[in-house]
């Protein structure tokens, strides 16, 4: 009897240890100030980023970080085309977020708040993450809530005229291990549910439907466009694989994989591949290729028979069937390796990728006559180049 | 009732066996998983600004690790 209750003794300090972990304390990453560039080009639009990050540790335990976005759009994508002038927008996003590191769990809480002329988001959101197993184990848990008010401009680029339409709210629970296997190899797997229910249409973006359904020759009379219809509510769910290994030499090289699911029907697939390469202790070069595909939404058509003819319709590219393939190249110099005053380091970086999107049944109108007459539904499917520039100089202290 | 014993008793005999599991990599073998170069996002900033282009042009979203942001709708 004295012999079993050891035993469970033994268990019950067993288990307390697995939850607390064995080794030492989690530490918080380095202070670090980041000044950001980008540039996006691609299938009628051109979108400039700026950007400030600052994170500054306020003890071994607590540290802040700020971050200030903004991005300039000009242009509008070839839906947008079809019944919209060019437009031209800026959008302001600004982040404060906390982190708190006690024993081994990091506790995160973050506020962000984007704003467009015709689009204000306000989030909030809450993740802890623990090391277990002697720190080989890492357990994330997050919460995201978001507040979203949706306008639409009708007014010009220059004098805009916004309506003020509805709203939608996001949430999201994640969850998320990573595992360190070897010495050599971390994996991971991360999970995500996200409910949206509100206004979740974009304003922008419109149907088209047969003009003269009637006639001989189908559509043969052009098309109509009409408002777009969606559900009030949208769940989704997405998990993530993904592992990374330290070759022989001193490179590594990742690989990730993601499946999506949703209640509209779209099942989407994403594989990534990287490498890593540094360059005696200045240079780090890294290399990525990105598949993707997805099929379309079950209420979304490129071309609906006559109006009203279901319930919920959509026309937005994002929800038709459609590929995208990535290749980037990614470069970052140390250029204070030995530090500098307060300074420990400083980089720079530079990153391009070239995005190649390709749709299976989203067509480009613009093949047609200029008052949309023609047959419709015979347009070539459409697809874009997208080349994204990026460059930042990061100096930790 | 001894099939629900015996189970239970396996049962505990695994947990026991797992809770004895030590950290298979060492402390000080962990040189190489600490390199900068096996980080999975080292630069968040521009991790999340990509998330964003794919979040704002796909139909899918999530288990990025990445939060918060705008529509980026036109």
């Amino acid at each position: 009897m004295k012999r079993s209750y050891r035993r469970i003794a033994r268990l019950a300090a067993c288990a307390a240890l697995v939850i607390v972990g064995v080794a030492g304390a989690a530490v918080l990453p380095d202070d670090r100030a980041d000044i950001f560039y980008s540039d996006y080009k691609g299938g009628g639009m051109d979108i400039t980023g700026k950007s400030v990050l600052v994170r500054k540790k306020f003890s071994e335990a607590f540290a802040v970080e700020g971050n200030y976005f903004v991005d300039t759009v000009s242009g509008a994508s070839v839906d947008v085309l079809s019944n919209a002038s060019v437009i031209k927008d800026e959008r302001k996003q600004k982040s404060l977020s906390l982190e708190y590191i006690h024993d081994k769990t990091s506790y995160n809480l973050a506020y962000t708040n984007s704003t467009e002329r015709d689009y204000i988001s306000n989030t909030t959101h809450f993740s802890l993450s623990q090391d277990m197993f002697g720190d080989l184990t890492t357990v994330s848990l997050g919460f995201t809530n978001s507040r979203n008010s949706i306008g639409e401009n009708n007014g010009t680029a220059f004098k805009p005229v916004v309506q003020w339409l509805g709203h939608s709210e996001s949430r999201s629970f994640e969850g998320g291990i990573s595992q360190v296997v070897t010495k050599n190899l971390i994996t991971g797997v991360t999970l995500e549910v996200i409910t949206d229910q509100g206004l979740l249409s974009n304003p922008y973006r419109s149907i088209r439907f047969c003009s003269n359904p009637t006639g001989s020759v189908p559509c043969a009379g052009g098309f109509t466009l009409g408002s777009q219809v969606y559900p009030n509510t949208h769940t989704s769910t997405a998990v993530e694989t993904r592992a990374k290994y330290y070759l022989p030499y001193r490179a590594a090289a990742s690989v990730s994989y993601r499946y999506f699911s949703d209640t509209w029907g779209i099942k989407a697939n994403t594989v990534e591949v990287g490498y890593t390469q540094p360059l005696s202790n200045l240079w780090i070069l890294e290399a990525r290729v990105r598949y993707y595909d997805q099929n379309h939404a079950t209420f979304y058509s490129d071309l609906f028979p006559f109006a009203n003819s279901q319930n919920f319709e959509a026309r937005d590219q994002n929800l038709a069937g459609s590929t995208n393939t990535t290749v980037g190249l990614k470069a970052t110099y140390a250029f204070l390796p030995e530090g500098w005053k307060i300074f420990k380091r400083g980089t720079v970086t530079g990153d391009v990728s070239h995005i190649h999107f390709k749709y299976n049944d989203f067509t480009d109108l613009r093949a047609l006559d200029g008052d949309f007459t023609g047959i419709a539904g015979t347009e070539p499917n459409y697809e874009f180049n997208a080349t994204v520039y990026q460059i930042y100089i990061s100096m930790f202290f | 009732m001894h099939r629900v014993f015996r189970t239970a008793l396996i049962g505990l005999a695994l947990l026991q066996g797992a809770c004895s599991i030590q950290p298979w990599v060492k402390p000080y073998e962990r040189d190489r998983l600490a390199d900068p170069i096996m980080s999975w996002d080292r630069d968040a900033l521009s991790g999340a600004y990509i998330d964003h282009i794919y979040d704002s042009r796909e139909g899918s979203r999530g288990a990025t690790g990445t939060a918060g942001g705008g529509c980026g709708c036109n």
